[in-house]
């Protein structure tokens, strides 16, 4: 593994998208890590950061150049060490300054794919699309043919891709979580034509950036996406039978606050979904579907993008109106598949029917927010879901079955060998989704 | 000096608020007041207290780094903002890193001394949240010496240097005693700042500040090994004033022994700036600069009733007890967890809160320091009052500046 010298020229495609921006970033650090090494000295280290979208790029630089400050600020410790035989840089705002430059002069932003000849290292983030992929990797098979490809897709099978692209064996998936630079999960997924030193060479810059590395194996929708798109449809289902009695608003209310509440995670099933987008969960269902033996698709999410509600982000980071509209983060009204209109949120009204319906929370009781850095907190999730164990209310029968489903998803992953081991699901769920536990557990039996 | 050849009394102190990270209406993307509006509130605040303010002959602006925390130089000038009648008259800008106000302070006391003036302000400002913390560290590093430490200093310059104090008194005295001692120093700041409206953490309301603290462990990955940011002194925005006068300039100014307090004893000592310390665990500067100000007054500590000293880290208020001979080397801490420097102790010191606590303007805070002293002789400490002891009616104050390199002390009584 020559992995240092592999370094010095490394190539992202897709830099400019949601995922290739973060992985430029943290890329740049590393390579600017590595130029400050005194046996790197006058070493040229060059990013290739190449993406269709001229004007994504600019906003790319803009991006890479502001994470830049920020982390320089935050770890100015150790960026005077670093610095240490840098006699001319005394102070932390000229190490800082030397620092963010030296990152800017690394990326060069570029529309043309041919910028990447003689790459060694490429990560490609485009879109996921399997033809344009199988496209832009048999080209870049020819302009880099030393190099190892670091595929970002979430649910096209590796292997498909060497196959199509004939890679001969040097590409990996790896799969970082969004926002990359945040993210600590990345999950590995090696084809069976995938060759060792591939896999070394991942596993090693996976370290360097300080990432949790989980193999998965390849199979479409790795763990991450395998449990996601089964759980978020668990739910979508559970919500379809509820609203025959409830109607809509409320059974997307009862059904978000139970994964949110009851299960304690870090937000409920539906606002996650309307986070990652409306849109987006449609396509990796149907991207699974296409190489799984089993119907992912589901009749509200197809109703809802019939509807053209479709969630995702604004530019700004604020969220567009999916399940629910939101204000500074908040839900302030949640949707009426029926009606097509939101209804806003009403304690005194239907809102606090729907809670009433579901009945009280487990007491004492103490959310997600509570219990992600407390020192007892598994003890303290023992003694939740015993509570939820005795719950004869709609609240703890949902959650009952809500966990078992969760768990089954869990345990199909690893059965069907997605997984190598229950760590390996219950890893991907708490380091990349922030779960408090794993969904392969004793609790509620 | 050996003796003060005449009187000189201290009056009609007061001071801004300590403003910055702990108080609720801090928004640091906000726009802030700046150095004038803190020049002009604090000597407003006080000459507003005489009848005549054209009586003041004469101002002294401590501050340490405006002309890098705000591109601003030659700050005398702006004592002219404090009132019309002071165009024309003479200021000047008096600098000594931490200790700024302190030399304020004594310059203001020596050119009284001089027969030069008889009623001087005595200014100390700074505004230091023009910059973040990281930036904020290069500037204060000023007060180390540039060419010989700040290449292979830390990041954050002065909060590592006094780690590394708190690292050698850990290593020789213990580590378990020192990290309490260091608690309860920064329980007593809070503690005290809540009885300080004007006090940047008047608003903590921590029900247990000393488990928040030992909680907190140090850690040097992304901070210093030995301390945590609750044993810094906290980065403010804030300016103090106080005159000094004869007693021909007391009466001029139309005030009463009664309500002012008197200097009995000052001492000013620096060390070589280029040289480091040479015991960590010893403030030996601080300790000189108290002996001169103590034998000037004829008395010894055991007649001080209260004190402000300059906490900068909790862990030199710990080293302060012990050069102040409170307690023998390595006793500090064991003194300050017994609770013997709190508001309700024999020794009680920093009743506002002190740096810790009340805040750390840099250039104001030796001004600040005598100003809450001479509201406690004076009774006039509002909330923050506590009983001074009849046999024990001084009052002694340590302004110091970097590490333990220029140090003024005094100590003061009520004038009648
Ligand atoms: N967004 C997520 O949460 C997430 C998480 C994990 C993995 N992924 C995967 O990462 C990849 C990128 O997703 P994204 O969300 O960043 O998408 P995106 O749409 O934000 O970014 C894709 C970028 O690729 C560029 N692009 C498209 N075709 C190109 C080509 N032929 N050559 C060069 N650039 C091209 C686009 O201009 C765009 O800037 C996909 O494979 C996706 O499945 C996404």
């Amino acid at each position: 593994m020559d992995l240092d010298s592999r370094m010095s020229l490394v190539s992202v495609v897709g830099a400019a998208g949601k995922m290739g921006s973060g992985i430029t970033f943290l890329l740049a650090q590393e390579m600017a890590r590595l130029s400050l090494l005194p046996e790197n000295k006058g070493k040229l280290y060059r990013l290739i950061a190449v993406d269709l979208d001229p004007n994504a790029l600019r906003g790319l630089q803009e991006y890479v150049h502001v994470q830049a400050v920020k982390a320089a600020e935050k770890s100015a410790v150790g960026l005077r060490a670093l610095y240490a035989n840098r006699p001319d840089l005394v102070e932390n705002s000229e190490i800082i300054e030397d620092y963010t430059r030296r990152i800017d002069a690394m990326v060069w932003p570029t529309t043309d794919l041919a910028a990447v000849a003689g790459s060694r290292l490429v990560f490609e983030a485009i879109v996921e699309k399997i033809e344009i992929k199988t496209s832009v990797y048999r080209q870049l098979k020819e302009l880099c043919p030393d190099a190892y490809f670091f595929t970002n897709t979430s649910s096209v099978p590796i292997g498909v891709l060497d196959r199509e692209a004939g890679l001969g064996g040097r590409v990996l998936g790896v799969h970082f979580y969004n926002p990359p630079p945040v993210q600590k999960l990345v999950e590995i997924i090696r084809a069976d034509s995938t060759t060792d030193d591939v896999v070394a060479v991942a596993t090693e810059i996976g370290k360097r950036l300080r990432k949790t590395l989980i193999p998965s194996h390849d199979v479409a929708g790795f763990i991450g996406n395998g449990h996601f798109i089964r759980d978020g449809n668990h739910g979508l289902a559970e919500a379809a039978r509820l609203a025959k009695e409830h109607g809509w608003p409320k059974a997307f209310h009862i059904v978000n606050r139970v994964s949110q509440d009851w299960l304690l995670r870090p937000m409920g099933i539906f606002q996650l979904i309307d986070y990652v987008g409306i849109d987006v969960f449609k396509f990796i269902q149907t991207v699974m579907g296409k190489y799984l033996p089993e119907t992912l698709s589901d009749p509200v999410i197809d109703r809802m993008i019939e509807k053209k509600v479709l969630g995702g982000q604004n530019p700004d980071g604020s969220q567009k109106p999916g399940f629910f509209t939101y204000e500074k983060g908040r839900i302030v009204s949640v949707y009426d598949l029926d009606k097509g209109v939101y209804l806003p949120l009403d304690p005194a009204g239907w809102t606090g029917e729907a809670d009433a319906a579901l009945g009280p929370l487990p007491e004492p009781f103490r959310p997600w927010k509570g219990l992600v850095g407390a020192p007892d907190r598994s003890a303290a999730l023992v003694a939740h879901f015993e509570r939820v164990a005795a719950q004869r209310s709609l609240g703890g029968e949902l959650a009952r079955t809500y966990l078992g489903r969760s768990r089954e998803i869990g345990r199909k992953l690893v059965a069907d060998g997605v997984a190598f081991d229950a760590d390996g699901v219950n890893g991907v769920l708490t380091s990349g989704f922030f779960h408090l536990y794993g969904p392969i557990n004793d609790y509620c039996k | 000096m050996k003796s003060l050849r005449k009187p000189v009394y201290l009056v009609c102190g007061d001071y801004t608020m300590s403003f910055g990270t702990g108080r609720k209406e801090f928004n640091p993307k906000k726009s802030r007041p700046g150095l004038e509006h803190y020049i002009a509130e604090a000597g407003q605040a006080v000459v507003g207290q005489l009848p005549d303010p054209t009586v003041v002959d004469e101002g002294y602006v401590g501050n340490f780094m405006a002309a890098r925390f705000n591109h601003q130089g030659h700050l005398g000038a702006m004592f002219a903002l404090v009132h019309p009648s002071f165009e024309y008259k003479p200021s000047t800008r008096v600098e000594g890193a931490c200790c700024s106000g302190g030399l304020s302070v004594a310059s203001a006391v020596k050119s009284v001394l001089a027969d030069a003036s008889d009623v001087v302000l005595a200014l100390g400002v700074e505004v230091q949240n023009t910059v973040k913390a990281i930036y904020g560290a290069d500037i204060l590093a000023g007060a180390g010496h540039y060419a010989g430490e700040r290449k292979n200093g830390h990041a954050y310059f002065f909060p590592a240097k006094f780690s590394d104090r708190a690292g050698a008194y850990k290593e020789r005295f213990g580590e378990k005693g020192t990290w309490e001692g260091m608690g309860r120093w920064y329980e007593q700041a809070i503690v005290n700042a809540r009885t300080n409206e004007k006090a940047q953490e008047f608003q903590n309301a921590d029900p247990d500040p000393f488990a928040t603290h030992q909680a907190m462990k140090p850690n040097g990955k992304s901070f210093c090994d030995h301390i945590n940011v609750l044993d810094c002194s906290k980065v403010s925005d804030g300016a103090a004033g106080i005159l000094v006068a004869s007693a021909v300039g007391l009466a001029r100014a139309g005030k009463t022994p009664s309500e002012a307090v008197q200097l009995v004893g000052i001492g000013h000592a620096v060390a070589d700036l280029t040289t480091a310390p040479q015991d960590l665990t010893k403030l030996t500067t601080s300790q000189r600069a108290v002996e001169q100000a103590l034998a000037m007054a004829g008395l010894t500590i055991k007649d001080i009733g209260v004190f402000d000293i300059h906490d900068c880290f909790t862990i030199t208020g710990i080293l302060t007890v012990e050069a102040l001979g409170l307690a023998p080397h390595g006793e500090g801490a064991a003194y300050v967890a017994a609770g013997k420097t709190r508001r309700d102790g024999p020794t009680p010191m920093n009743t506002t809160g002190g740096l810790v606590g009340w805040g750390h303007p840099t250039g104001a805070s030796g001004v600040r320091q005598i100003v809450d002293v001479y509201k406690q002789l004076t009774g006039k400490a509002g909330s923050s009052q506590i009983q001074i002891p009849a046999d024990r009616p001084y009052g002694l104050t340590i302004s110091m500046g970097g590490n333990d390199r220029t140090v003024v002390a005094c100590v003061l009584r009520r004038a009648a």
